[in-house]
């Protein structure tokens, strides 16, 4: 009877303890109005942002053209990039070696190269065009392979675009080449609108930089400050710190998160396809993957700065290397390695997959799978790492 | 165990592992603070009284000996401890951005007070804090002397039977200071509370019924206020004198001389006879030129009791080498 008793009064010690600390968390964030407002207006700040930018995406791009088969295919295919309204042909050349000289002067930022028997491959299915992009110009190489890439896909054949920098001839061997043979940007944004693209990567991101941060500042203030001591001498457990630490956080991202959605789909008109419960579920995975990520981070940093900076460093390898801007698949082994260490690299695609293409868990189990041990992870050793002791 | 003992060391030692080595920050301290007994742990800086009351709390490990506070021991019952005691950090912070009020309840809620119960006693120690009047004021906005007060209070909020303030009054106006230790005096009276004070302030040690003096991580002595004052072999003269370091000098070989302590301007000396010695160092030093000023006999303090016990320590140390 008595154990049963002292189980309950435990119990609703316990409660107390972890309720206090929420609360106590809650009224902090509330407190801080400066960081709230910028939290809660960033997002919207940010969708604009990438919409004007994605509004200078350049098109009209000078193109050279070296057609060696002169035939009814080569022309409708040159005709049918030329329509895209990316390309504007000013020149035809004789071969790929002048495209390239005509790059390297400056007349022109993009080239095609058609080989001969254009139609007859075409037929055999096996055709093979050479895009060549101005490397120098990150613009015009995005844009133009997005879009040649978009007008290869419908004639079904191979492309191979080619990055040349535009430093001369003599260097040419050591070009980068690209063969890509789709970009899911265009692929399923046919109609050139990259807010549909750009809104679930963008959720990603600003929740993982978001998580982070706030996570590793709560706990590293609260040292810099000397308050940590204070609240350790305290019965409360290092769990229920790390508990009422992150529910605060966990509720904040996912109001962020819901404005971002709603900002996309009602002011930028991006349709939102898939399931909205999956999409709550999985990201409230993905931000208790990055509260635990930031908590990690406090042990790391010393001070608040640091903790900023390493803020600062992740939103930067995010905006890099998550697949938000710039595509995965060309990216060498080695930075794929440390893109698959941020969380928003599985996120950004769950995202796109709920949002843009509508398809369900099953597509994506993978991406879901790596992120639920991930969370597990981070989750289990920061609370590892909080202490019940100061060494 | 005793009844009696609240807290109690055996050969206590903490060593930090640092880059070079290691630094042993307390070395074989034995200690106990009786029940309802004000314990005031004093020394310099760096003597290593912040590191002993965080072992003794259990907020440090031990590298040896023994260490408990209400019959705990300091590494195993973590939780029990934290649940009794009471404790302010040196360097402490309350959450700036909550109110006093807020800040009570939390510390309240955390060690697991009820609301009835919060409903009964907070209102009893804010208005025992002097804080009645600024339960909304953020904590950040209250003066420093009101920090103190709002930490004692919190650190009252689940009436502990022992608290344990690492240098409370540390940058505190001398007004508050006499304020805060009025307000440690009713806690012991009303409360039997037992308090554990670590301070540098040697005036502070006269406000408590024990004192240990800790030095370079030793305890070099502990008894009474009263009973320290009498280690020092002697009573005290202090003058002026004109010229002050030629007088320095020549002082200590004079007969009848114990030992002679600086304090600012003044000579502070230990005679066998304060009345005979007083007039032959008047005379030694007129022949020299140098005039005393306000040569008179006074109550030997904490702080000259300290130093010439610390003088001992070192003196036997370097013996003993
Ligand atoms: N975390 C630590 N790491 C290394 N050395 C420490 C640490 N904490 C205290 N010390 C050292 O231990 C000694 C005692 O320090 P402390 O207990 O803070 O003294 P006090 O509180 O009496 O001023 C000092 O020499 C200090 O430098
Ligand atoms: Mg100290």
């Amino acid at each position: 009877m008595r154990g049963v008793d002292n189980m309950r009064e435990g119990l609703r010690n316990r409660i107390r303890r972890l309720s206090a600390i929420i609360q106590k968390e809650a009224i902090q964030i509330l407190r801080d109005r400066g960081t709230l407002v910028m939290l809660l207006l960033m997002p919207v700040l940010e969708m604009f942002l990438f919409a004007y930018a994605v509004s200078l995406t350049v098109d009209h791009i000078p193109t050279a053209v070296a057609d060696a088969s002169m035939d009814a295919q080569s022309r409708a295919f040159v005709g049918a990039l030329v329509a895209s309204g990316y390309f504007d042909i000013d020149m035809y050349v004789a071969d790929e070696t002048q495209v390239i000289q005509a790059i390297d002067e400056g007349r022109v930022k993009a080239g095609i190269v058609i080989p001969p028997n254009f139609a007859a491959q075409i037929e055999r299915g096996e055709a093979q065009a050479l895009v060549i992009l101005d490397g120098s110009d990150a613009a015009s190489v995005s844009s133009g392979y997005s879009a040649a890439n978009a007008v290869a896909q419908s004639w079904a054949m191979g492309l191979t675009v080619e990055k040349v920098a535009r430093v001369g001839a003599a260097s040419l061997g050591g070009d980068i080449s690209l063969p890509i043979r789709t970009s899911t940007r265009v692929l399923y944004n046919p109609d050139r609108d990259d807010m549909i693209f750009i809104v679930p990567g963008l959720i990603a991101i600003l929740l993982q930089v978001m998580t982070i941060g706030q996570a590793a500042t709560a706990v590293v203030r609260e040292r810099e400050l000397g308050v940590t001591e204070q609240i350790l001498i305290t019965p409360a457990r290092p769990i229920e710190l790390l508990i009422g630490k992150m529910v605060p956080n966990l509720v904040l991202a996912v109001i962020v998160m819901l404005i971002v959605v709603l900002f996309g789909i009602f002011w930028f008109g991006v349709p939102f396809k898939g399931n909205p419960w999956s999409f709550v579920w999985l990201s409230l995975l993905f931000i208790i993957s990055g509260l635990g990520l930031g908590l990690l981070i406090s042990t790391v940093a010393k001070t608040q700065r640091q903790a900023r900076q390493i803020t600062l460093l992740f939103m930067l390898l995010c905006m890099l290397l998550t697949g938000l801007i710039y595509p995965r698949q060309p990216m060498p082994p080695i930075v794929k390695a440390v893109s698959n260490l941020i969380p928003a690299t599985y996120f950004v695609r769950i995202a796109r997959g709920i949002i843009t293409k509508g398809v369900g868990l099953s597509f994506m189990w993978a991406d879901v799978l790596v992120l639920v041990v991930y969370s597990v992870v981070v989750v289990v050793v920061s609370a590892l790492t909080f202490k019940k002791r100061l060494d | 165990m005793d009844e009696q003992v609240v807290i109690s060391t055996q050969n206590l030692v903490k060593q930090f592992q640092v880059k070079d080595g290691a630094v042993t920050a307390i070395d074989g301290v034995t200690l106990q603070v009786r029940r309802g007994e004000t314990y005031g742990l004093i020394g310099p800086d760096g003597a290593g009284k912040t590191t002993t009351t965080r072992v003794i709390l259990g907020l440090l490990t031990r590298t040896s000996g023994q260490s408990s506070i209400l019959g705990h021991d300091s590494m195993r019952d973590t939780y029990r401890i934290r649940e009794r005691v009471g404790y302010i950090a040196q360097q402490f912070a309350l959450p700036g951005d909550l109110t006093v009020m807020e800040n009570v309840r939390f510390f309240a809620r955390v060690q697991g007070v009820s609301s009835a119960e919060q409903r009964r006693r907070i209102p009893d120690l804010l208005e025992f804090a002097g804080l009645s009047g600024f339960t909304d004021r953020l904590a950040s906005r209250l003066s420093g002397g009101m920090k103190k007060k709002l930490a004692l209070a919190c650190s009252l909020v689940h009436e502990p039977q022992v608290v344990l303030l690492d240098e409370p009054t540390l940058g505190v106006d001398p007004v508050s200071r006499r304020e805060f230790w009025n307000l440690l005096g009713d806690l012991r009276r009303e409360r039997g509370t037992t308090i554990f004070v670590c301070t540098p302030y040697m005036d502070e040690a006269e406000r408590c019924n024990w004192v240990g003096l800790m030095y370079e991580g030793r305890l070099i002595a502990h008894d009474s206020p009263g009973k320290i004052k009498q280690m020092v072999p002697g009573r005290l003269l202090e003058f002026k004198p004109s010229d002050f370091v030629p007088a320095w000098r020549l002082v200590p070989d004079l007969p009848g001389v114990l030992e002679v302590q600086t304090y600012g301007a003044m000579l502070h000396i230990f005679v066998d006879d304060p009345d005979r010695r007083g007039r032959e160092i008047e005379a030694a030093l007129a022949a020299q030129g140098i005039t005393c000023e306000g040569m008179r006999e006074i109550e030997t303090r904490m702080e000259e009791a300290f130093i010439s016990l610390i003088r001992k320590q070192s003196a036997g140390a370097s013996d003993a080498a």
